[in-house]
């Protein structure tokens, strides 16, 4: 009898929890449902239809976005930057992390250090004398300014999280690598990158998530609209069609889809960067 | 035999040394041009008087921080990021940790949650503010609300609730506070839950064989084990909820003074609106001082709490 009213109880406890769960969800799905609703209709028809899911669906604002707003371009340019710039920070960080782990130089804790320090100090405006400084070096507007800057942004991190991946590896593989007659760039290449894949799985997590949302520096550093990644467009496009949301919210989409995409594929490793790339943060 | 080993090793170390340097060079080079070189020239621009074109730099010392010391507009941004970080740390924290509480045992779709809650984090600041401005549209057509949240208003009988939520001065700066949160708490979700799942489920069992309640199990049992999880989160949430200012641009326009105004918006404004470079940088040490002084309190707080 006992055990009898212990299950109901329980069972009951199980629905509210899930009741309780399942509409925090919901918060959180809605106002991307209501986005994907909003970019499948017009302005003729947003003012007048108010069901959920509308009752004419239209492709004609993604169409307009992709070819007159030139989103074809925009997302070119953020896939661009993200790769280019999490390339960077991989091959970089990687080739510190291990000098910093394996090899032996006068300085190492200095430089070390610097690094870390870097991550501990906030510096909320560093973004003015940054700006002062390209603008010196000629590399406003310029590709290679903004994926300079944003290389430096993440490699800190990075060679912190390697740095402690390296120093937990057994150095076994490597000396085998060393008699086999390998050189220390060819021991990075060969064994140290492969084994350190975990980790630098989380970095390009971390790091393209963060190139591909970043808005300070572009707003700043890019304002050829050749070069402009997705986030700096969608806010320009907001301040010229400030009524046409319908358009805006088909922007909206196009930046998120493929976020979300990557994000579904790969969701547990980038559940577990995040907090690790936070934790380390 | 021994002693030729070690000449030769010796050479190669020599040689080594040069060698290695190459592996840091890219890193070093690159952080020195763009995070050392601005973070001393920041102390150095804070000091003077600029607008960012002429050749000549005006030195003033400290004045740009007594000036700054005075700025009602500045105290007046400093409080309006901590009343976004007081909303942060209690609803979105909170909120966070009820639902990563109500995941902590065996339930099915679990991983549903987990992947759902964490949606919203991974959206840049930009789309998320875009997102909510349509939401919370104060537009009208043909004498009825165009915007989710206002029609919704009037149609359940509210109509006298809905009104201009980001024009108005009052609601403004809560509706910022509250779409951060919605923002944010599924992060602050993921990091307790790996928190909860950490504490030894043994504990739990011998609470109960003790005779302890959910309450009794909650306050006596998980909330110590959770001190450093939730110290991090602490520091994390105020660290990232001062600093947040794209998630308001996107949903304030290029409106950055006034009632939401926040203290990298005044950055931003000395610096691209009145030209002021100096101030800008006397702002930005001055914010970064408070944010290092505001975590160190919080660390040293978190580890009193370890001790007891």
């Amino acid at each position: 009898m006992k055990t009898f009213y212990y299950k109901i109880i329980k069972g009951i406890s199980v629905t509210f929890i899930h009741l309780f769960l399942l509409s925090a969800s919901l918060t959180c799905l809605f106002p991307l449902f209501w986005m994907v609703r909003s970019s499948l209709m017009t302005m003729d028809t947003i003012f007048i239809d108010k069901s959920l899911i509308p009752h004419t669906i239209s492709f004609s604002n993604y169409i307009k976005a992709w070819v007159d707003g030139n989103f074809a371009l925009y997302l070119w340019n953020s896939v661009f930057y993200t790769v280019t710039v999490v390339f960077a920070i991989v091959i970089i960080s990687s080739l510190a992390a291990f000098a910093f782990s394996r090899l032996k130089f006068p300085g190492k804790d200095f430089f070390f250090y610097m690094f870390v320090a870097a991550m501990m100090i906030p510096l909320p405006g560093s973004f003015v004398p940054l700006y002062v400084l390209m603008t010196k070096l000629h590399l406003v507007n310029t590709r290679i300014g903004y994926v300079l800057c944003m290389t430096n942004v993440g490699l800190s991190m990075s060679i912190l999280l390697l740095k402690t991946f390296f120093d937990k590896m057994t150095p076994d593989l490597e000396d085998a690598a060393r008699i086999d007659g390998c050189g220390k760039l060819g021991i990075w290449w060969n064994v140290g990158l492969p084994l350190a894949m975990p980790a630098i799985a989380v970095i390009v997590i971390f790091n393209s998530l963060n190139v591909w949302n970043e808005f300070i520096l572009a707003n700043l550093l890019l304002n050829d609209s050749r070069l402009m990644p997705l986030q700096k467009a969608l806010m320009q496009f907001q301040g010229v069609h400030s009524i046409n949301y319908p358009l805006l919210m088909a922007g909206l989409t196009i930046a998120v889809i493929p976020i979300i995409l990557i994000y579904l594929a790969m969701q547990k490793y980038i559940i577990k960067g995040l907090t690790s790339g936070a934790v380390v943060g | 035999m021994v002693g030729g080993n070690e000449v030769i090793k010796k050479k190669i170390f020599n040689r080594d040394i040069i060698t290695n340097y190459f592996f840091i060079i890219p890193a070093v080079v690159i952080f020195s041009i763009f995070y050392i070189y601005p973070f001393f020239y920041t102390f150095k621009l804070s000091l003077n008087e600029w607008n960012g074109i002429d050749l000549h730099q005006q030195f003033v010392g400290l004045d740009n921080f007594i000036e700054l010391m005075r700025d009602k507009d500045w105290w007046a941004s400093m409080w309006h990021a901590w009343y976004i970080t007081m909303i942060a740390l209690t609803f979105q924290n909170l909120f966070a940790f009820i639902l990563a509480f109500a995941c902590d045992r065996d339930l099915k779709m679990k991983n549903f949650y987990r992947v759902v809650f964490f949606i919203p984090p991974i959206l840049s600041e930009v789309v998320v503010g875009l997102i909510w401005t349509w939401i919370l549209y104060a537009g009208k057509q043909g004498g009825e609300y165009i915007g989710l949240l206002n029609y919704t208003l009037s149609k359940i009988g509210f109509s006298h609730l809905a009104h201009n939520w980001l024009s108005d001065p009052k609601t403004a700066l809560t509706c910022i506070a509250i779409v951060h949160s919605w923002k944010g708490f599924g992060w602050g979700f993921i990091m307790f839950l790996a928190g909860l799942q950490t504490i030894d489920r043994q504990l739990y069992e011998a609470a109960r064989v003790d005779g302890a309640n959910m309450w009794g199990i909650l306050k006596n049992v998980t909330l110590p084990m959770m001190i450093p999880v939730i110290a991090v989160v602490v520091i994390l949430t105020i660290l990232g909820s001062m600093q947040a200012f794209v998630l308001i641009m996107s949903m304030m326009g290029n409106e950055l003074a006034g009632a939401t105004s926040v203290p990298v918006t005044q950055i931003l404004n000395s610096m691209m609106a009145t030209k002021r470079f100096g101030y800008a940088c006397a702002q930005g040490i001055t914010f970064g001082v408070i944010l290092i002084f505001i975590s160190v309190i919080f660390k040293k707080v978190s580890d009193r709490f370890k001790e007891v």
